[in-house]
C-alpha cells in the first residue's frame, strides 16, 4: 500500500500532465478539473448573456421588431437555465475544485475520478439543452420554472430538455459528494473544522444542500415527464393531480438552489475582504453560524414564491416570517463584511474592487428581498419587473461579481503571472456602472405594473427599458474585456510572488505561483 | 443639453416618486411607484410598501454610511495600520437583536393587512373569471351575464411583428380590451378565478389583486371599488406566446350606472 503510494508520487513528479487533448479528457487532477468548469462556466456566461441580448434588443423599444413572442419566451427559459446551471454552478464547483484541496493541505479532491466524470457529463448535457432551440416546436418557452400545465405544451424539445436537467444535476451531486468527502477527510493535521478558510465551509454547506435539493427537483421533473409521456397525472387537475403541487416541489428545491448559487460567493468574499483589510475575517464563528443558520431556513422559506397560488392564511403568515428570519443571518455577514474593514488598512486591487461592489449590491438586493418576504404586498410585486430586478442584484453583482472576485484573487496563483490591474479597474467600474443602469430601472417598471416574461410592454414603459437595454449591452461587452484580461495573464506578465497579496492568509499562499500540477503531497501542519 | 433636462426630469420624477407618493392623485400614475390605488386594501398595500421602503433606506443609509466611512477612514495609502478587533460579542449580540425588532415592528402591520385580504365573508356579488390561452371570461353569477375580453383589435393589430404601426400612437397600448369587466362603486365583490388550460394571473394593481387562475382549482378573494373610472392590469403568470397580450380592463360604474349596464346585456342575450 505504502510502496503504491510512493511509487504514484513519483511518477507524478517526473512527468506531469499529459500534452495534448487527452490531458484534458482524462484529467483526474484538482486543477485540471477546475480549469475546466471555470472555462466552461466562462463560455457559458456568453451563451447565455446573448440571450439576455436578445432580450432586451426586443425590449428596447415597444412593440415587436426582432423575434416573435414564442422565441422571445424560449430565450427567456434558455437564458435563466443556462445562467444557472450551465455557468454560475460550474464557476462555483470550478473554484471548489482548484481551491479547497489547495487550502485544506490536500493532494487532490478525494475522489477524482468522479471528480472527472461530473465535469465531463456538463457539456454534453449543455450541448443537449441548447440543441432543443433546433427542434420541432422550438426549446423550452415556460421559464426556467417549467410551470405545467403550459410546460407540458412543449413540442419535441420536452424529454431533451428534461433529461439535461437531470444530467445537470447528477454531475452537481457527484461534484458535491466530492466536495464532502474531501473537505472531511482530506484536511491537514490540525486544520479543524473552525480552522477552515470561510470559502471551505460556505462550499461544505453548499454541497450538503445540492445533495438534499437535487434529487428534488429530478423527481419534479421526471413527473412532468410521466405526465407527458406515460399517462400519469400527478399535475393535471383532469386526473386528479395538482398544478400547484409542481410549483412546492420545484421551489423546495428552488430556494435552496438560490442558496446554492450564493454561498460559495460569499465565502469567496470572506477571503477577499480580509487580504485587502490585512486583518482577520471579522467573527469568524458567528460567520459559519450564520452560514449554517441561513442554510437551514432555505428549507423553509419555499412557498414565498407562491404567496398569489391561493394559499391559506397561515401558510402566507408562516412563509412570510420564516422569510423574513432570513434577513437576521444575512444581516450578520454584511455586518461582519463591513467590521472586519473597520480600522483595518484598506487597498483596492481589482478582487477588492469586486468584493466591494459585491457588499453594496448585494445588499440593495437584499432589501428588495426583504419587501418581497411581506405578503401583501407581494402580491403587488410578484412576477412584474421588481422581481427581475431583486434577483438580477442578487445574481450578477451578487453572485457573479463573487466569482469575478474570485477570478482575480487567484489568478496569479493560479497561472503565476499578475492581471493587469489598469484593465481589471476598468472592468470593474464598467461592470458597475452598466450593471446599475440594467438593473436598478427596472425595480420602477416593476413597482409601476410590467410583468415579467413579455416580449413587448405598454408605452408608458419605454423609457426605463430603453435604459436597461443599453446597460444590458453596456455590461455584456464589458464582459469581453474580461476575457482578454484573462489570456493576457496566462501568456504572461509581471510574475507573481508566492504570497501574491500582502495580507492574504492561508495555505493557498504558501505554495509556489504558479501554483504546481500537484501541491501537498506531504501534508502542511496547521498551528 | 437634452441630457440635463432628462436627468432633471427624471430626478425630479424620481423624488417625486418616492417622497410625495402619497400626494399624487389616484388617477395619475406614479411611472416610478406602486399605484396608490382605489381600494381600502390596495391603499394598505401601498402604506406598507411605502413603510417597508422608508425602513429599507434608511438601513441602507446606515450601513452604506459605515461602509463607506471604512473605505476612507481606513486606507493603507493614507497609512493606516490594521488595529481593529476581529470579534466582538456585544456587537454581534446588538446587530441581531436590533434587526429582529426591526422585523417585528414590519411583520405586525403586514400580518393585519393580510387578515383583512383573507377574509372573504359578506360579499354582496360574485364574479367567476376564467383564463385562456389567451383572453378572459367573466361571469356575473346568478345572473346569467357573461363574456370574453380580448385585447383590442388596435393593440393587437400594432403588436404584430414589423407592424410598422407605432405603440405610441395606439391608445392605450396593450392595455386595452373589447370588453371589459363591469363592476358597482361601494361594493363588496367576490371574484372566483380558475383557468380552462394552463396558469394565468390577474393582476389589478389599482386593487393591489394579483391571483393565480389554475385549471381544475377556484381561487378566490375580494375587492371594494371606492372611486368610479376605467382601471388597467395584465396577465401575470406565464401562460404562453400571447402571454403579454391578454390586458385586464375593469370599468367601475355607479351602482345605479352598473344597474342599468347589467339589464341592457341581459337584453344583448
Ligand atoms: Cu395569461
Amino acid at each position: 500500500m505504502s510502496d503504491a503510494t510512493t511509487h504514484d508520487t513519483h511518477e507524478h513528479h517526473d512527468h506531469g500532465p499529459d500534452r495534448g487533448l487527452m490531458r484534458w479528457i482524462t484529467t483526474t487532477n484538482h486543477k485540471d478539473i477546475g480549469t475546466l468548469y471555470l472555462i466552461f462556466a466562462f463560455v457559458m456566461l456568453f451563451v447565455g448573456g446573448a440571450m439576455s441580448l436578445v432580450i432586451r434588443a426586443e425590449l428596447f423599444q415597444p412593440g415587436l421588431q426582432f423575434v416573435n413572442p414564442d422565441f422571445y419566451n424560449q430565450m427567456v427559459t434558455m437564458h435563466a437555465l443556462i445562467m444557472v446551471f450551465g455557468m454560475i454552478m460550474p464557476a462555483f464547483v470550478g473554484f471548489a475544485n482548484w481551491m479547497i484541496p489547495m487550502m485544506i493541505g490536500a493532494p487532490d479532491m478525494a475522489l477524482p475520478r468522479l471528480n472527472n466524470w461530473s465535469f465531463w457529463i456538463l457539456p454534453f448535457a449543455g450541448v443537449l439543452l441548447l440543441s432543443t432551440l433546433f427542434m420541432d416546436g422550438g426549446g423550452p418557452a415556460s421559464g426556467w420554472t417549467l410551470y405545467p400545465p403550459l410546460v407540458l405544451q412543449t413540442g419535441d424539445a420536452l424529454p431533451f430538455a428534461i433529461f439535461a436537467v437531470h444530467l445537470l444535476g447528477v454531475s452537481s451531486i457527484m461534484g458535491s459528494i466530492n466536495i464532502i468527502v474531501t473537505i472531511l477527510n482530506m484536511r491537514a493535521p490540525g486544520m479543524t473544522l473552525l480552522k477552515m478558510p470561510m470559502f471551505v465551509w460556505t462550499w461544505l454547506i453548499t454541497a450538503y444542500l445540492l445533495i438534499a435539493v437535487m434529487p428534488v427537483l429530478a423527481g419534479g421533473v421526471t413527473m412532468l415527464l410521466t405526465d407527458a409521456f406515460f399517462g400519469t397525472s400527478f399535475f393535471q387537475a383532469a386526473g386528479g393531480g395538482d398544478p400547484v403541487l409542481f410549483q412546492h416541489i420545484f421551489w423546495f428545491f428552488g430556494h435552496p438552489e438560490v442558496y446554492i448559487i450564493i454561498l460559495p460567493a460569499f465565502g469567496i468574499i470572506s477571503q477577499i475582504i480580509p487580504t485587502f483589510s490585512r486583518k482577520k475575517l471579522f467573527g469568524y464563528e458567528s460567520m459559519v453560524f450564520a452560514t449554517g443558520s441561513i442554510a437551514f431556513l432555505s428549507f423553509i422559506v419555499w412557498a414565498h414564491h407562491m404567496f398569489t397560488v391561493g394559499m391559506p392564511l397561515a401558510g402566507q403568515l408562516f412563509f412570510m416570517m420564516s422569510t423574513m428570519l432570513i434577513a437576521v443571518p444575512t444581516g450578520v455577514k454584511v455586518f461582519n463584511w463591513t467590521s472586519t474593514m473597520w480600522k483595518g488598512s484598506l487597498s483596492f486591487e481589482t478582487p477588492m474592487l469586486f468584493a466591494l461592489g459585491f457588499l453594496f449590491l448585494f445588499t440593495i438586493g437584499g432589501f428588495s428581498g426583504l419587501m418581497l418576504a411581506i405578503a401583501p404586498a407581494d402580491f403587488q410585486y410578484h412576477d412584474s419587473y421588481f422581481v427581475v430586478a431583486h434577483f438580477h442584484y442578487v445574481l450578477v453583482p451578487g453572485a457573479l461579481y463573487g466569482a469575478i472576485a474570485g477570478a482575480y484573487y487567484w489568478l496569479p496563483k493560479w497561472t503565476g503571472y499578475m492581471y493587469d490591474e489598469t484593465l481589471g479597474k476598468w472592468h470593474f467600474w464598467l461592470s458597475t456602472i452598466f450593471v446599475n443602469l440594467t438593473f436598478f430601472p427596472q425595480h420602477f417598471v416593476g413597482l409601476a405594473g410590467m410583468p415579467r416574461r413579455i416580449p413587448d410592454y405598454a408605452v408608458q414603459f419605454t423609457d426605463f427599458n430603453a435604459m436597461s437595454s443599453i446597460g444590458s449591452f453596456g455590461f455584456g461587452f464589458s464582459q469581453l474585456l474580461m476575457v482578454y484580461i484573462v489570456i493576457k495573464c496566462v501568456r504572461g506578465g509581471k510574475k507573481a510572488t508566492d504570497q501574491v497579496w500582502d495580507g492574504a492568509d492561508g495555505l493557498e499562499w504558501t505554495v509556489p505561483s504558479p501554483a504546481p500540477y500537484h501541491t501537498f503531497d506531504d501534508a502542511p501542519v496547521v498551528k | 443639453m437634452q441630457k440635463i433636462n432628462w436627468l432633471s426630469r427624471y430626478g425630479a420624477a424620481l423624488l417625486v416618486g418616492l417622497l410625495g407618493g402619497n400626494v399624487l392623485q389616484a388617477q395619475e400614475r406614479s411611472s416610478l411607484n406602486m399605484p396608490v390605488g382605489v381600494t381600502d386594501v390596495s391603499q394598505k398595500v401601498f402604506d406598507l410598501h411605502m413603510l417597508i421602503l422608508w425602513i429599507c433606506v434608511v438601513i441602507a443609509v446606515v450601513v452604506f454610511t459605515a461602509m463607506i466611512y471604512c473605505m476612507v477612514k481606513f486606507r493603507k495609502s493614507q497609512g493606516a495600520v490594521p488595529s481593529g478587533p476581529s470579534h466582538s460579542t456585544l456587537a454581534e449580540i446588538i446587530w441581531t437583536v436590533i434587526p429582529v425588532l426591526i422585523l417585528v415592528s414590519m411583520a405586525v402591520p403586514a400580518a393585519r393587512t393580510l387578515v383583512e385580504i383573507e377574509d372573504t365573508r359578506d360579499t354582496e356579488m360574485t364574479v367567476k373569471i376564467t383564463g385562456y390561452q389567451w383572453k378572459w371570461h367573466y361571469e356575473y353569477l346568478d345572473e346569467d351575464v357573461g363574456f370574453f375580453s380580448s385585447l383590442a383589435a388596435d393593440s393587437n393589430a400594432a403588436r404584430q411583428l414589423g407592424s410598422s404601426i407605432d405603440p405610441a400612437t395606439v391608445e392605450n397600448y396593450l392595455l386595452d380590451v373589447d370588453n371589459p369587466l363591469v363592476v358597482p362603486t361601494n361594493t363588496r365583490i367576490r371574484y372566483l378565478i380558475t383557468s380552462n388550460d394552463v396558469l394565468h394571473a390577474w393582476w389589478m394593481p389599482d386593487f393591489a389583486v394579483k391571483k393565480d387562475a389554475i385549471p381544475g382549482f377556484i381561487n378566490e378573494g375580494w375587492f371594494e371599488v371606492n372611486e368610479p373610472g376605467v382601471y388597467r392590469g395584465q396577465c401575470a403568470e406565464l401562460c404562453g406566446k400571447d402571454h403579454g397580450f391578454m390586458p385586464i380592463v375593469v370599468e367601475a360604474l355607479p351602482p345605479a350606472d352598473y344597474r342599468a349596464w347589467l339589464a341592457s346585456q341581459k337584453g344583448a342575450i
